[in-house]
């Protein structure tokens, strides 16, 4: 039931269209089964003889008698009529195609548009814990199934089904006696190919399956390609790959078999109902029971009836395939998304305070265990930890991915819960260790979120990250394509393009979440010069193994199981024991290293 | 690299119409099986009307039911006969939609195989997929279905036409006056509609594109607060989308009330004239229901057969595709002598294969990837069995293109390559290959399990021997810890494993053959400082005794090197061992102080 409320959404907005469209389905459907009535009566009343049998009271008022035989002196009355009848079935036919296009492309477009949006707008939680490519496939395949449906199999369906009600109505009127024999066995047909198709989806799933599995050995196998070479095991991959390629062949086939058996033996019956038709009609018509322009109208009837109901058990096979989709696009539709905007606006000026911060990902295992710490405004703060201190978790708590247990956090004075996310994020600019840059040009990566921005802004932005001159290098400078359609960057060059994005926003915290360790320590040096010397009054957070950058920081904090143990300058540190102090001995050692191999 | 698809094939190319022949010949029986029946199918769908009219001329109207059974009798016979034709049709068909696709992958995939690294340089893994799916999926269903179209629709129509010219000439005009317009409709509806079709393919590949992007680039998006502005995009992308199917679906219902229109039109003009003359009995009952058949028949044929002209063009230019990426040619191959005394390239004769030392010297070798960009000149190098080179620079210096050369990757562009005193070009290069013991930067693993992907590529390798392979390099233990062992699946490219865990197989996967050259990329990635440990041990047992080329990017590693070479600019700036480098306070000087000693001093913060 909540399927359908979904579906019921969807098509909400579109309503008119929809009804619409179905009105010009109905119209066509009773216009399209006009046509056989007129060749039927053209060959009983014109060009046979029988007399026409109208309600007396009708009969008194027309002259039928002289309208026929008008029409038999003037025979292109008929094509005259047949054509109008059929322009009118055209034109709702048109709009039939038109307006459930409409209907449907909007429906699946507001359809897309939520599903995006939605998953925009799912907690960061979310997003590490589902897997990427089946995300992905919902967001695709599922959609497209759910579109066919709404767009194609539903209006075909009607179609179908106000097809079959019309036609069977004016046979029924015809001859009810004559109707029951043509329509013997599309009943069977109809249930045997309902049947055969819910079964077979578990057969092309399996199909779809068998050309994955063959498609992965493919891809892993070219991307691969040193290694298979390095190890001269391209007999081994190629049997491995045959394999693959054999099974998907072999379930084709198979399903090509059992497609031959289905359709062989539906078409006969298809057939046989058709023969059966004018057969009996041909018997009837000889015993004097019906006309011969019955037989020619009850024949289209029976492949207006026989052919489409086949059609229509199809579809309605695969219909159990767009509810499926429709279940598994509601289960991520059911994830609550975060509260983006509520929350207080308070200016943000830079200082950050963390008091007691406990927080954990999984229940029992801290990874925050009472940090507590302050950064003044316009501060530069640097952050010493080994691999799962608890590094990247403060990060993730600045920014609100995720909400602290205990103790407070405070911007500017304000408890950092009570800010909204929007803003909070607005308003800290961080680049990734891993920064994920979009399939657009340097110029709109770099401008990314920033609305309209000057030209000026942009150089100015990859001047600070040392990134112009890289950029000027390319063919097409700022203009050139990120990823795969364009230029592939290397790991730095990615992250000083991150480090442009970032900081033309111009923000009053700046966070380098270990995002200089791709580029040398030389660039890394320039780039915090490049930064100091382009706003002063920015906090910036860095995190890093690098002792020059450390060293240079107004504090240094050191991070370990999810608390400071250590804070102060480096002139500070290296006077008390601790890491920070064991790392510049080493460094001192290594110095004198080098001295004694000089000497 | 991107390629922007030709969508359409240039002129009728005979070349490709051969190499599709040959794919086709082993199906030859079946083609013309199938060609044959699609006459006979096309027969008895002409038949039919003819039952009807003579039903009506013989029974109805001379009401008489003389030889009626005898005429239901044909009736069902017919029908019966049209069934199995359709049952063996469809099986037909089917052999060939999946059969030549079969066959062409596997020669694609054997082509793929034998191609050089330089190849897969230049294209895109995505390319190679696409020819390998959408394109030969679309020859199969044109070798099998388009025919079936193509065939039965020309003989339905021959034959209809014939049927009704041999009927009435005069009653066949009537019909057939309405076709020229039939055809030119449709041939210009169906081009439209298949390219708006495929528009509305290349519309949706976008959106999925985007969904891509939205979802693995979350993290970024959120941090950038930009969520909104990714919507407003994408609703972009969906405009266009709706947009444009809209318009598709609008040109395809203008197409069969059209064409609906037309049938009709000939059925009225056969009405008219039937009118008249059967009720003055020139024409009978029989021959009027059997023309208005026709007028509606015609249609179906036509549409179908415009559909598969237009196809056709799609076929050709995938065609076109995939006889191309066969015929490409092999830059680095064994020469004929080689082959001849050795065998080929992927079947090679190992009992005639020499040992192999591990003597290595580039004499005189200049390499390039374009002309006149010469990445290395006149590059001469010695390396002596067993010894361990280190090779360091920047990126782009030509590290990596050494490597590349001394693993037959590449070839010199001049000069030449000896191994163990013979230019590598007069061996096989399975030889070489299966001598080579290849770590790369970022670990490749298939997916399977674990002792699958260590045992990788060789039948016959024992229990022991993989987790001897394993112990030398410190991968046993991690492995018993894993869940299913040895034979833990690893998933895609070894998704499941951590970095460090698939460096260490991928270091047994190298060892296990007992390779006489080890090849090694250094991974500038940071693992645990365990694994680091266990990967530094195993480094240095894998390569004792052997002749090894290793990009190095840890100091650890470097100072362990026979030999370091500092590469810049294609050539050898500096040589020697680790100490009287530094001694030269020079380029490597300047390395080691800079950037070395980092990932020292953060190795010893994490110990401390």
């Amino acid at each position: 039931m909540r399927k359908l409320k979904l579906l019921r959404e969807y098509l909400r907005g579109s309503g008119m269209t929809y009804l619409l469209s179905m009105l010009s389905v109905l119209l066509m459907t009773v216009f399209s089964s006009m046509v056989p009535l007129v060749i039927a009566f053209t060959v009983d009343y014109v060009i046979g003889d029988k007399p026409v049998e109208l309600p007396a009271a009708l009969a008194s008022r027309i002259d039928v008698a002289s309208g026929i035989s008008t029409i038999r002196n003037n025979l292109w009355i008929i094509l005259a009529v047949l054509v109008v009848i059929t322009l009118l079935q055209g034109i709702f036919m048109y709009l039939k195609g038109k307006c459930s296009a409409v209907a449907a492309q909007a429906s699946s477009k507001r359809m897309r548009e939520k599903l995006y949006g939605h998953l925009q707008h799912l907690p960061f939680d979310y997003h590490v814990k589902v897997q990427t490519g089946d995300i992905i496939q919902r967001c695709t395949s599922d959609i497209e199934t759910i579109q066919n449906f709404i767009s194609t199999q539903s209006i075909e369906a009607l179609q179908i089904i106000l097809q079959v009600i019309v036609v069977l109505a004016v046979m029924i009127a015809m001859d009810l006696k004559y109707t029951l024999i043509s329509i013997l066995l599309i009943p069977i047909v109809f249930v045997i190919t309902v049947r055969f198709f819910i079964n077979m989806m578990k057969v092309f799933v399996r199909a779809d399956e068998a050309e994955g599995h063959m498609t992965a050995t493919l891809q892993e196998n070219l991307a691969g390609v040193r290694v298979v070479k390095a190890f001269g095991a391209q007999n081994f991959e190629m049997e491995k790959f045959d394999e693959k390629n054999r099974t998907h062949r072999d379930l084709n086939m198979d399903i090509v078999r059992i497609m031959a058996n289905f359709y062989g033996g539906t078409d006969l019956m298809c057939m046989l109902q058709h023969a059966l038709v004018i057969a009996v009609g041909t018997y009837w018509v000889v015993r004097g029971q019906v006309t011969i322009g019955t037989v020619v109208a009850f024949s289209s009837y029976a492949g207006m009836l026989v052919w489409p109901l086949r059609n229509l058990g199809q579809m309605m096979g695969f219909m159990g395939q767009a509810f499926v989709s429709l279940g598994r696009i509601q289960e991520i539709l059911d994830n609550k998304p975060e509260d983006y905007t509520t929350g207080e606006t308070p200016p943000v000026q830079g200082e950050i305070v963390f008091e007691d911060v406990h927080f954990e990902y999984e229940k029992g295992k801290p990874v925050l265990d009472g940090a507590t710490f302050r950064i003044e405004k316009g501060q530069t703060v640097a952050i010493l930890g080994a691999t799962g201190a608890g590094k990247s978790s403060l990060v993730h708590l600045l920014l609100r991915l995720y909400d602290y247990k205990k103790g407070s956090i405070r911007i500017d004075g304000v408890e950092l819960k009570r800010i909204s996310r929007q803003w909070i994020r607005k308003h800290i600019g961080i680049v990734l260790q891993e920064p994920f840059l979009f399939s657009k040009t340097i110029r709109e990566n770099i401008g990314i979120g920033c609305g309209r921005v000057e030209e000026d802004r942009i150089l100015a932005a990859a001047r600070t990250a040392c990134v112009d001159e890289a950029i000027q290098e390319f063919g097409m400078g700022y203009d050139t394509l990120v990823g795969e359609r364009g230029v592939t960057l290397s790991g730095g060059q990615r992250q000083r393009i991150a480090i442009a994005r970032t900081i033309i926003r111009d923000v009053p915290i700046l966070i380098f979440d270990d995002s200089l360790s791709a580029v040398d320590a030389e660039t890394d040096a320039r780039i915090r010069k490049a930064l100091r010397e382009r706003r002063k009054d920015t906090t910036t957070i860095i995190i890093s193994h690098r002792i020059t950058t450390l060293a240079e920081a107004d504090r240094i904090l050191v991070l370990d199981q999810g608390r400071i143990i250590q804070s102060g300058t480096h002139e500070e540190l290296i006077k008390v024991d601790g890491p920070y102090r064991r790392i510049w001995e080493i460094q001192s050692a290594l110095g004198d290293e080098m001295e004694e191999m000089t000497v | 690299m991107y390629f922007e698809e030709t969508e359409y094939g240039k002129r009728f190319d005979i070349n490709v119409v051969k190499k599709l022949a040959a794919f086709a010949k082993p199906y030859k029986k079946t083609i013309i099986t199938l060609m044959v029946q699609m006459l006979f199918l096309a027969l008895v769908d002409a038949l039919f009307p003819k039952l009807s009219q003579y039903a009506i001329d013989h029974f109805a109207v001379k009401k008489s039911l003389d030889g009626f059974w005898v005429f239901c009798l044909v009736a069902v016979g017919l029908v019966v006969i049209q069934a199995a034709n359709v049952w063996l049709m469809i099986r037909n068909a089917g052999t060939i939609e999946y059969g030549i696709p079969y066959d062409m992958r596997k020669g694609v995939f054997k082509k793929l195989q034998e191609l050089s690294i330089s190849f897969y340089d230049r294209t895109s893994v995505g390319w190679l997929v696409s020819r390998m799916t959408s394109d030969i999926n679309r020859i199969g269903i044109t070798l099998s279905w388009h025919v079936v179209d193509f065939f039965w629709s020309i003989f339905l129509v021959i034959i209809m036409t014939v049927f009704m010219l041999v009927t009435d000439a005069g009653y066949a005009l009537m019909v057939l006056c309405v076709v020229p317009a039939l055809v030119i409709i449709s041939m210009i509806f169906q081009k439209k509609i298949l390219f708006n079709y495929r528009k509305v393919r290349k519309y949706n590949s976008q959106i999925t594109a985007a969904f891509n992007e939205g979802i693995t680039g979350a993290k970024t998006i959120k941090t950038l607060g930009i969520e909104d502005d990714m919507l407003a995009e994408f609703e972009k992308t969906t405009r266009q989308m709706r947009d444009f199917s809209v318009r598709a679906a609008t040109v395809s219902s203008i197409y069969t009330p059209l064409i609906i229109l037309l049938g009709s039109i000939a059925t009225g003009l056969v009405l008219w004239k039937g009118g008249f003359e059967v009720s003055r009995n020139i024409t009978s009952y029989g021959t009027l229901v059997l023309f208005i058949s026709y007028a509606v028949q015609f249609f179906e044929p036509v549409k179908s057969f415009a559909r598969v002209f237009t196809e056709l063009q799609y076929t050709q230019a995938a065609a076109e595709r995939v006889v191309t990426l066969l015929e490409t040619e092999n830059e680095i191959a064994d020469s004929r002598e080689v082959i001849t005394r050795y065998g080929n390239m992927l079947d090679s004769d190992k009992s005639e294969w020499p040992k192999f030392h591990g003597h290595i010297v580039f004499k005189n070798v200049t390499f390039r990837y374009k002309e006149g960009e010469n990445i290395l000149e006149n590059f001469n190098l010695e390396v002596r069995p067993g010894e361990k080179i280190a090779l360091v620079g920047e990126t782009g210096s030509g590290k990596t293109t050494i490597v590349n050369l001394a693993c037959r990757f590449y070839e010199p562009t001049e000069g030449s390559i000896l191994i163990d005193g013979v230019d590598y070009r007069e061996r096989p290069l399975l030889w070489l290959y299966s001598n080579i013991g290849y770590v790369l930067q970022e670990p490749y693993l298939f997916s399977g399990t674990v002792k699958e992907n260590i045992a990788y590529g060789r039948k016959e390798t024992t229990m022991e021997d993989i987790v001897r392979a394993a112990k030398t390099v410190n991968a046993h233990d991690f492995i018993m810890r894993l869940e299913k062992g040895y034979d833990t699946q690893v998933g895609e490219r070894g998704s499941r494993l951590s970095t460090g865990q698939k460096q260490l197989i991928s270091f047994a996967r190298a060892i296990l053959s007992d390779p006489g050259m080890f090849v090694l990329d250094e991974a500038t990635s940071s693992v645990d400082t365990e694994t680091e440990h266990l990967i530094q041990d195993a480094l240095n047992r894998a390569l004792e005794g052997r002749t090894s080329f290793i990009i190095a990017h840890r100091l650890s590693t470097i100072r362990s090197a026979d030999r370091i070479l500092v590469i810049d600019k294609g050539r050898i700036i500096e040589e020697g061992t680790h100490r009287e480098l530094l001694k030269k306070k020079g380029y490597y000087y300047r390395l080691y102080t800079n950037q070395l000693m980092e990932e020292q001093k953060k190795e010893a913060f994490v110990k401390a």
